[in-house]
């Protein structure tokens, strides 16, 4: 039993060395991690809230920017580029009138008309997708975020059906496919088949004490915080810009705040 | 009792030959669908439910539709079902086996389907329904299989069966309404958000399962000359045709609701079944053929001279069950997710797998529907000496 012990501690240690190389030869060429794992140190100082939120400065976002938050998620967190009506979207941008259609505006005034907006999950504090699950696949952590365990879900696709901001994308066929190569990002898994996945308000970055990466790329264009803590950034921008919420009405409570 | 499945006619043994081809053609699609993904379905990201899950809805009606034989034989001695009663418990277990079916083959995870037991979660309208599908099925095959096997030996059937017997009759009324709920209770989808969808449910399925087993009843009839009697078509005939009053009413509500509030959500989906939305017109042939059929089958079981004539009965009967087949089998579903929570419409249709898989399963419910009534008709023939 000793023996056996150590000897598979010998292996732990040998194959810890082989992944701070970085060089795992059977994953295949180019399968690299871009940057050196995140180590325990990393994990020490997590940002921590009773409710994550964010606001969305939409007029200071262009096609450039836009494509720089989207490229910014998208890459990091594999997820695959698919073409037409099963694609899979996490964080993307639609006109106003889809955006915001219970706002049914008339005589939209053209700066807001011309722009486009920014979606992604709302992370609501009273979301219907956690509610309708029927494994507990989708649940509310303690922060407020609206979290995926992809080994839970059956793929029954309830919470698509309950999600009133169409936030989430079923894996009609394996991603893996539509991955480039190259472009694999070996720090985070992508999903299988069969399964509903979603924005996750970067949980991972979170835990390092980092900003979600679309905040990051947008330059100060998006506010992330605590949308309990009155004296967070997030809630001093609230204070001073009128902000809207996608489709208040369906009673979710959505965290994700747009100033026009 | 069960050997009585074992032997027939070569029509009997034809019939379930075809059942199993079509289970096997549809079998090797599902198997595609295995390796896949449920990429070769019709479905989306906008309309993530399809034929499968509206296939499941249907069957739930046809299941519940048993109580309304079982509740006027047992709640008020109503002895001229005493023939078709055996018939309609065992249509209900074939309809429930197939709503479990077309739930399994609808997920995109078959292999962790019992992650719903091992992590049951009753806030999820899921779960509820998972209970009373299979308590339902279970409640019937004890029930049926209990009452026909003390048919068999010429005893009454043990007192023990009583009481859940009163509990299917309850029991049937719950598996349609929470299946419902499953939609109903969706904040964003405003076709189904409303209350009365529960009880357009029961009203549909009230009609369209009573109708099904009627023909089928007179299908047997021809094939094996076994006669449910002149009083129970005569009666089961008129449920029907209240029943599929209730189920127009009941669509009419929703209509004047929609319509006179002026409320943009709610008149979107309708629109969008009847007119189409913003140019996208594919399910309106359906729905007002659906219609057309409805009113129709109407006007022929209203006057109770034509309803009570076989040769106008069975016509009105088959577009009955076309025109709600076409409601809840297509419109239902494709209406709740459009238009889009995006205002949009995308099209929806199923593609050529995904009928063939979904015929894969109505073939095991015709396999599973022909042993049972053929053991149930052979046990009558036994004891009777005649059907």
């Amino acid at each position: 039993m000793q023996r056996s012990r150590r000897d598979f501690l010998k292996l732990a240690g040998v194959s810890a060395l082989g992944l701070s190389a970085g060089t795992l030869g059977f994953l295949g060429e180019g399968a690299q991690a871009a940057d050196a794992l995140p180590t325990a140190t990393d994990f020490a100082k997590p940002a921590k809230a009773k409710q994550w939120g964010m606001v969305i400065d939409t007029a200071k976002f262009d096609d450039a920017l836009h494509k720089k938050c989207i490229d910014a998620c998208h890459n990091y967190h594999n997820v695959p580029k698919i073409e037409g009506k099963q694609e899979i979207k996490w964080l993307w941008t639609e006109e106003f009138h889809g955006a915001f259609p219970t706002e049914r505006p008339a005589f939209l005034a053209d700066a807001q008309e011309h722009r486009k907006y920014l979606l992604l999950c709302n992370h609501c504090a009273n979301p219907a997708c956690t509610r309708v699950c029927p494994t507990k696949a989708t649940f509310k952590n303690d922060e407020g975020l609206v979290m995926m365990d992809y080994h839970r879900c059956i793929g029954c696709r309830y919470c698509m059906a309950g999600c009133p901001y169409g936030a989430r994308s079923f894996n009609f066929r394996d991603p893996g496919e539509f991955i480039a190569k190259d472009k694999l990002n070996l720090q985070y898994p992508h999903r299988t088949r069969g399964v509903v996945e979603k924005c996750t308000f970067c949980v991972e970055m979170l835990a390092q004490g980092k900003q979600p990466l679309c905040v990051q790329a947008s330059g100060g264009a998006m506010v992330f915080g605590d949308l309990e803590d009155p004296k967070s950034e997030i809630r001093k921008v609230l204070k001073e810009k009128y902000a809207i919420r996608r489709n208040p009405s369906a009673g979710t409570e959505p965290s994700v705040f747009y100033i026009l | 009792m069960i050997e009585k499945a074992l032997k027939g006619s070569p029509r009997y043994f034809g019939a379930l030959m075809v059942f199993l081809a079509v289970m096997g053609i549809g079998g090797g699609f599902y198997l595609i669908q295995l390796n896949n993904g449920l990429l070769i379905t019709g479905l989306s990201r906008d309309v993530s439910w399809g034929f499968y899950i509206a296939q499941f809805t249907y069957m739930v009606g046809v299941a519940a539709s048993a109580v309304m034989l079982v509740l006027p034989y047992y709640f008020h001695h109503y002895k001229a079902y005493s023939k078709m009663i055996i018939m309609g418990e065992f249509l209900a277990i074939a309809a429930v086996i197939m709503c479990l079916g077309f739930i399994v083959i609808d997920i995109g995870q078959p292999q962790r389907m019992l992650n719903v037991l091992i992590n049951s979660t009753p806030r999820s309208v899921l779960f509820w329904d998972m209970v009373v599908l299979n308590g339902y099925l279970i409640l019937n095959a004890v029930i049926g299989w209990t009452s026909l096997m003390a048919y068999w030996k010429r005893v009454s059937p043990p007192t023990w069966v009583k009481p859940l017997v009163y509990t299917s009759i309850i029991w049937a009324f719950s598996i349609h309404t929470v299946t419902a709920f499953l939609y109903a209770g969706l904040p964003g989808r405003h076709f189904w958000l409303t209350a009365i969808l529960a009880a357009r449910f029961l009203s549909s399925a009230f009609c369209s399962g009573p109708a099904i087993l009627l023909l089928l009843t007179l299908l047997a009839k021809r094939l094996t000359g076994f006669d449910p009697g002149k009083e129970a078509v005569k009666t089961l005939s008129t449920t029907i045709t209240y029943a599929m009053c209730v189920n127009v009413f009941f669509f009419f509500l929703e209509v004047f609701t929609a319509f006179y509030s002026n409320m943009p959500g709610h008149m979107d989906p309708i629109l969008f079944l009847f007119s189409g939305f913003e140019g996208h017109t594919y399910m309106t042939p359906f729905m007002w053929t659906a219609s057309f059929l409805a009113i129709a089958s109407l006007v022929l079981l209203i006057p109770y001279k034509w309803r009570y004539n076989p040769d106008v009965l069975v016509p009105a009967l088959i577009m009955l069950v076309i025109g709600t087949w076409i409601d809840k089998g297509m419109g239902l579903i494709a209406a709740g997710f459009t238009p889009n929570p995006f205002e949009k419409v995308t099209e929806y249709l199923p593609t050529g797998p995904e009928i063939m898989i979904a015929l894969m399963v109505y073939a095991l419910g015709g396999l599973v529907l022909t042993i049972l009534w053929k053991i149930a008709l052979e046990v009558r023939a036994e004891v009777e000496g005649s059907l």
